[in-house]
């Protein structure tokens, strides 16, 4: 296409009256279906306004918003949970800083949030100000992380690990605690709830998962036969259950297989098998990433003389990672709807605790749909906004176009 | 000399690669194998305490609950083999049911998607997303709990023409039952379908190699309406009877009744996948490069056929391997119906590991089950895909 002078740039917008004929009025059967759905939208837009803002009553939700993000957990404890989230938005914050682009879109999505959260005008006794500022102070963290990570001492392994570091630290902290320490009493995991559990379980099961899921599909490749059968036995057996008859093989099944004197904590079960599941299918996504590697990537490592090992660890692996970073985070999205499963082996994440919160009291018995669509529309905030980063990511990494 | 000399010298064994290979095979053998043995030795511990038994005689006793709902005669009398093929049936029909509605649905809204319409583009758009977006469960709950569980009573029940009547107790429709001569009415529209598929295929094929036109589309479609029309004379003219629901007394009286449960899990599944689906579709024909469809009109076909012969033939190549793992994850997802009450296969094994206490055996047969179904789906839909992917050189 040649563009003369004057047409380089971008076109002039259409006027309104222009768009409307060519986008919606362009043929009879276009003007039809114009009409059709304008009729459809007005009717089903009044209707649900009209319930939203008449019908529904939103008691069940806004009597105990807490309940929704921390479950159970002991009011007098909440400064852990509180500094687990301050912990991990610093270090997003200080993320974005390094990483730039990979991580801004994450970064800023979570600081509106919060931020936004915090700021909710909601009367309850049970939001003290408290919470409030714990929630007000993470946008503010996030931005202090990013100046920080932005200067240029710091460099990404820092950071990385700077992570694990806060991950021992948070693990020690959210933990059911110690019996000696009265600061970090014991809070048993049937306690704990809400929003908290189902992104732990989200975020445990995909970051315990994917050593387990890179080996697995090593494995797979793998050139020794019993090593490569039993990936593959491992991988199309777990992708071929639904993930309740994994949940319930932990929850149930797993105590008749461990010595009998062993008791593992109903929450870590569901871990388990969240990572049991989700391992099978990083490991495939993994896979696609070593397939995409040209194999003169590995003659040419292997005539330069290195070996095997290290050909995988130094040639193929840090290409193939960076290549499966989005299917990861397209992983993660699913987990995090997926984490909804554990109501099934008695767990109150977040949906759990939208079944609880309707036997609080017999009025709200019949107000299913008012908690479930606030749940409904707390997980659609989060996996719309994780995959729209998502596609940020993925242009900041060039994904498909090299 | 020198060379073979050198070859020959010993290497030893620990960078012997084929040493190290056996090695690491053996270890690796060992470390599975006595993974599995500490289990299996923790096991029969633990079964020898409890006085569990392994075997699969149970399947013979009877069960002692009742199922909601059975395609197949089914009272608590019966055994627990029994049982599992109604779970097993629950769990086909609804997969089915859904497979066949959600590519409906997912066909129309991809296709909505790609409309030059901007509005009906952005309706399907917020349809996508919406599902997308949230978890299946939440989906599932929203339908039952919030929808199918709020219906007006049976009194009060919605009407909507057909007659179909939505009430608290489920979904009554109207539905066609076969006359006592109903048989040769079906027997003749199967041997129809039969005859004119073969028809086509055999009509086709000989224009292709002959290149003489067969109207293969006008025979095949004329012996589909004369073979019912056969079967239709040949039982009397009344192949068939419309069983209306009734209403009598608290409850409606024949029809076609859908539970609540039943409903809810094929809407919300259907809706759910619809989505996924959807955005399968729009790919799909995206692929399509413009060229090819301008090529096609350039060399005169018409707007049909440059779908039909063009346009669907190419995007399928894309749409179908992704379609195949939806439809799996749609058969998989179906186990989620436990948790508003209909019961399927995972359904009727938890009931049966509470009750006959036999939690491994039960539990085995229903992950070998799920396993065996996503097999079998995956290996038809491979085949066919087979046969549709472009065969390079």
């Amino acid at each position: 296409m040649r563009a003369t002078a004057e047409s380089i740039g971008p076109p002039a917008p259409p006027r309104p009256v222009e768009w409307v004929r060519k986008n919606l009025f362009n043929d009879w059967f276009n003007a039809l279906l114009t009409i059709v759905s304008l009729g459809f939208l007005y009717f089903a837009l009044v209707a649900i306004v009209r319930w939203a803002l008449v019908t529904a009553d939103w008691r069940p939700v806004t009597v105990s918003p807490l309940l929704f993000l921390v479950g159970q957990y002991p009011r007098d404890q909440l400064w852990r949970p509180g500094f687990s989230l301050l912990l991990s938005t610093f270090l997003i914050g200080m993320s974005w800083g390094v990483w730039e682009r990979y991580v801004k879109a994450f970064a800023i999505f979570l600081g509106i949030l919060l931020g936004v959260l915090a700021l909710i005008p909601l009367e309850t006794p049970t939001i003290t100000f408290a919470v409030r500022a714990v929630f007000l102070v993470n946008p503010l963290l996030i931005y202090l992380g990013y100046r920080i990570g932005r200067l240029g001492a710091v460099k990404g392994r820092h950071v990385a690990m700077f992570w694990l570091i806060a991950s021992v630290l948070m693990v020690l902290v959210l933990l059911p605690g110690y019996k000696n320490i009265p600061a970090l009493t014991e809070v048993p995991t049937s306690a704990w709830g809400g929003l908290m559990v189902t992104l732990l379980l989200a975020v445990g099961g995909i970051v315990l998962s994917f050593p387990i899921g890179v080996l697995l599909a090593l494995g797979r490749r793998s050139s020794l036969p019993v090593v490569k059968i039993s990936s593959i036995l491992f991988i199309e057996v777990v992708r071929g259950v639904p993930l309740v008859t994994i949940l319930f093989m932990f929850s149930v099944i797993l105590a008749l297989f461990m010595p009998a004197e062993s008791r593992i904590d109903r929450l870590i079960r569901a871990l388990m098998a969240m990572v049991f599941f989700s391992a099978a299918y990083t490991a495939e996504n993994v896979r696609g990433g070593l397939q995409a590697i040209p194999l003169g990537q590995v003659d040419a490592a292997k005539a330069v003389g290195l070996t095997n090992f290290h050909v995988t660890t130094l040639i193929v692996l840090p290409q193939a990672l960076r290549m499966v970073i989005p299917a990861i985070v397209g992983q993660f999205i699913s987990l995090f709807k997926d984490t909804t499963l554990v109501v099934i082996v008695g767990i109150n994440d977040l949906l759990g605790i939208g079944g609880a919160v309707l036997n609080l009291s017999p009025e709200f018995v019949r107000l299913n749909m008012e908690v479930y669509l606030f749940i409904a529309v707390i997980f659609w905030i989060f996996s719309y906004f994780m995959s729209y980063a998502s596609l940020q990511l993925e242009k900041a990494l060039g994904v498909g176009e090299r | 000399m020198v060379t073979t000399e050198h070859l020959r010298e010993r290497i030893p064994f620990w960078r012997d690669e084929r040493v190290l290979r056996a090695a690491a095979q053996i270890i690796s053998a060992l470390v599975i194998i006595g993974f599995i043995y500490w289990m299996v030795v923790n096991f029969f511990e633990i079964t020898q305490q409890r006085g569990m038994s392994l075997s699969y005689g149970f399947l013979k006793e009877p069960a002692g609950f009742p199922i909601a709902e059975s395609y197949v005669p089914y009272d608590p009398t019966m055994s627990f083999g029994r049982a599992f093929l109604v779970g097993l049936i629950n769990t086909l029909l609804v997969s089915v049911f859904g497979i066949v509605f959600s590519t409906l649905l997912g066909f129309v809204v991809g296709l909505a998607r790609l409309s030059s319409n901007w509005l009906v583009s952005r309706i399907a758009l917020a349809f996508i997303e919406f599902h997308r977006n949230i978890p299946l469960l939440v989906l599932l709950f929203l339908w039952y709990f919030g929808i199918f569980t709020r219906l007006p009573r049976v009194k009060e029940s919605i009407t909507l023409p057909g007659p179909i009547y939505i009430n608290q107790r489920g979904l009554y429709l109207a539905w066609p039952r076969l006359t006592e001569s109903g048989s040769i009415f079906l027997i003749s529209v199967v041997i129809g379908v039969i005859l004119a598929v073969t028809a086509w295929i055999v009509l086709r094929r000989i224009r292709e190699v002959r290149g003489r036109e067969t109207y293969f589309g006008w025979v095949s479609l004329g012996i589909l309406i004369l073979m019912p029309a056969i079967g239709w004379f040949g039982s009397g003219g009344a192949p068939l009877w419309v069983d209306v629901p009734v209403l009598q007394g608290f409850n409606f009286k024949g029809g076609l009744r859908l539970t609540p449960e039943f409903a809810a899990l094929l809407v919300g599944l259907t809706t759910y996948t619809a989505a996924f689906i959807a955005e399968v579709v729009r790919a799909g024909i995206q692929a399509v490069q413009k060229g090819q469809v301008e090529a096609a009109r350039a060399v005169g076909l018409r707007n049909n056929q440059v779908l039909g012969l063009i346009v669907i033939p190419q995007a399928l190549r894309v749409v179908i391997p992704p379609l195949i793992s939806q439809y799996l994850n749609l058969t998989k997802n179906s186990s989620l119906a436990l948790t508003i009450g209909f019961q399927e296969l995972f359904a009727v094994g938890k009931i049966a590991i509470n009750q006959a206490g036999r939690a491994v055996p039960v539990f085995l047969m229903v992950m070998a089950t799920y396993l065996a179904l996503s097999l079998f789906t995956s290996l038809v839909l491979n085949i066919y895909n087979r046969r549709v992917q472009f065969i390079e050189r």
